[in-house]
């Protein structure tokens, strides 16, 4: 069997000065054409996760591997054409344009001193069409909607052309139209192009209908892992988000729905 | 177009620097003058490698401290600098090179001062604390320069305060030598780093995630831009305005990427201090303002109606 593209095993980490640690005893894996979706309130260590895994931190406990080699020891331009990242925040110093931000993914494949060649061009081109972004290609990114940018910021991730794609919070502060877009987006690039995806959400009903597989963090502690089935029970959900919730099924995925209090005993 | 009108300008401003001066050099005779030689050519080849030096070390800076207002000599140079400088001549020092080498030994004092400072959370350079710490190092050198110069008699303050404010008119063949010697290694480390500086613009997370070896490249520029600043000022006191103003007309006209913005930042920043040096040199012939004050003159201006492109895209 070949190595999954990412594996945590029984990681724990503690950040400098802190009285607690941000992640203890996680495990998760990612295989190709695999959805992966970590859950869990905020400060529940979600962001310290992708950290770990993308060598960015590493466990003072247990190993972070992707494709089997420990996640800290990858020359970054390395990892860069393996894992594709769409962090949670950035702030574009200089006004830029959409297609020389998708250039920039392009980064890990080039020389030093080389200019970009065709080949670099073609796949910012696959990139923008995969995100159904090829129409925006010429515009400033300040003048894009929010699902606009995060389909460009996406299209410079695919562009890297890894095989690993992470995701902080995408769907976040996005309308419902645009929420299910990159969702159904993200789900076809593990169909279509076969990625391993890596999602952090706090959606659980959109996770639970697209991601193959879940692991509900709180406190930085593993509750639950697996098919989204086994993970988003009532009791599991209540307990963790400290709120009464009903639980309904939709095309066989566990859906949430938040009780006002007063429901609470007739739910 | 761009590239040609650029390419133009320097070229026109070469010349003009080489055929204008307060000694009147007849054209038929320029190829044959002492004058034209010794003074005006390797004046205005030092003010093409100072006022490149100064244009790249300013993009730069710019994007590594991610402030666009940032300026090299913000980043206490200047006030290292000028305090070598003012110290040299209140302790007497003499000799041709004496200016110059206690300039350049202050602005590596206060680089060291300041680089330690921004390493001052850990292993990683924050960008903020060599901002914050640089403006403090320059304050606290000015101070001290202004101490001495306070006390110092009339004559060696009028050196001192001319100094500061920069002139090339300390040019001979030699400070061209050296600096054609010293300043193409930082310049293509910092060439080198242009695709980093690039993503670094997305912040140091995504820089990161997208390749770029973030914490070298941060240092390499940081050193790099501060070793150009350093020998600028130590052969032309402090030019002001060159390295702020010149990276954002070429911001505006070729865009943010640093492979085409740092060649036209060297280029264009050369062709005004060569421009500016002669005007200097010109106006009010056969005294001689301080190159400083004609590139403040020129660039303030410019640089307010550029502040006012940037706030209305």
């Amino acid at each position: 069997m070949t190595a999954p593209l990412l594996r945590l095993h029984g990681v724990r980490y503690r950040y400098p000065g802190a009285t607690q640690d941000a992640v203890q005893d996680v495990s998760l894996s990612v295989a190709p054409r695999q959805f992966h979706a970590v859950l869990g309130p905020n400060g529940s260590g979600k962001t310290t996760l992708v950290r770990i895994a993308l060598g960015a931190l590493t466990p003072l406990v247990g190993r972070a591997d992707v494709i089997g080699v420990p996640a800290s020891q990858w020359a970054r331009q390395e990892l860069a054409r393996t894992v594709g990242v769409v962090p949670q925040r950035e702030d574009n110093l200089f006004p830029q344009r959409v297609r020389e931000t998708v250039l920039l993914g392009r980064y890990p494949h080039l020389t030093l001193w080389g200019a970009e060649r065709t080949q670099d061009q073609e796949a910012v081109d696959r990139a923008l069409r995969a995100c159904d972004a090829a129409h925006l290609s010429d515009r400033w990114l300040w003048t894009l909607s929010g699902g606009e940018y995060q389909r460009v910021r996406i299209a410079r991730a695919l562009a890297q052309e890894p095989q690993l794609l992470v995701l902080d919070e995408p769907a976040m502060s996005l309308d419902l139209k645009h929420q299910m877009e990159l969702f159904e987006l993200v789900r076809g690039l593990v169909d279509r192009q076969g990625l391993g995806v890596l999602m952090i959400t706090h959606d659980l009903n959109l996770a639970a209908r697209f991601a193959d597989s879940l692991l509900l963090l709180a406190e930085g502690r593993p509750i639950a892992a697996g098919a989204p089935a086994h993970v988003l029970t009532q009791e599991t959900v209540q307990t963790v988000f400290a709120w009464p919730v009903a639980m309904q099924t939709v095309d066989g995925r566990p859906q949430m729905i938040p009780l006002r209090k007063r429901e609470e005993s007739r739910a | 177009m761009r590239w040609t009108l650029l390419i133009v300008f320097a070229i026109v401003a070469l010349l003009a620097s080489v055929v204008m001066g307060p000694a009147a050099v007849p054209l038929n005779e320029l190829l044959h003058s002492d004058i034209v030689w010794n003074l005006r050519v390797p004046r205005a080849l030092l003010a093409l490698l100072v006022g490149g030096s100064l244009g790249v070390a300013g993009a730069g800076l710019q994007a590594l401290v991610r402030n666009p207002l940032a300026d090299p000599f913000l980043l206490g140079l200047s006030g290292g600098a000028g305090l070598g400088a003012v110290l040299a001549i209140a302790l007497h020092v003499s000799g041709p090179w004496a200016l110059p080498i206690a300039a350049f030994v202050g602005a590596l004092a206060a680089l060291g001062l300041v680089y330690r400072l921004g390493l001052i959370g850990g292993a990683a350079l924050d960008p903020r604390i060599l901002l914050l710490g640089g403006v403090a190092i320059g304050a606290f050198a000015a101070a001290v320069t202004t101490a001495i110069v306070s006390l110092a008699d009339a004559a060696e303050l009028r050196n001192a305060f001319l100094w500061l404010w920069g002139g090339l008119s300390g040019a001979s063949w030699d400070t061209v030598l050296i600096i054609a010697v010293y300043a193409p290694i930082p310049l293509v480390v910092l060439f080198a780093a242009s695709r980093p500086l690039d993503l670094l613009a997305l912040g140091e997370e995504s820089a990161g995630y997208l390749g770029a070896d973030v914490e070298r490249v941060k240092r390499r520029v940081y050193l790099a831009a501060s070793l150009l600043t350093a020998a600028a000022v130590a052969v032309s006191g402090v030019i002001g305005f060159v390295g702020l103003v010149v990276p954002h007309i070429a911001r505006l006209t070729w865009g943010h990427r640093h492979r085409v913005l740092l060649p036209a930042a060297f280029l264009g920043g050369g062709a005004l201090l060569a421009f500016s040096d002669t005007l200097a040199r010109t106006v009010v012939a056969p005294r001689e303002l301080p190159v400083g004050v004609v590139t403040a003159l020129i660039g303030v201006p410019v640089f307010a109606m550029l502040l006012r492109r940037w706030t209305i895209p």
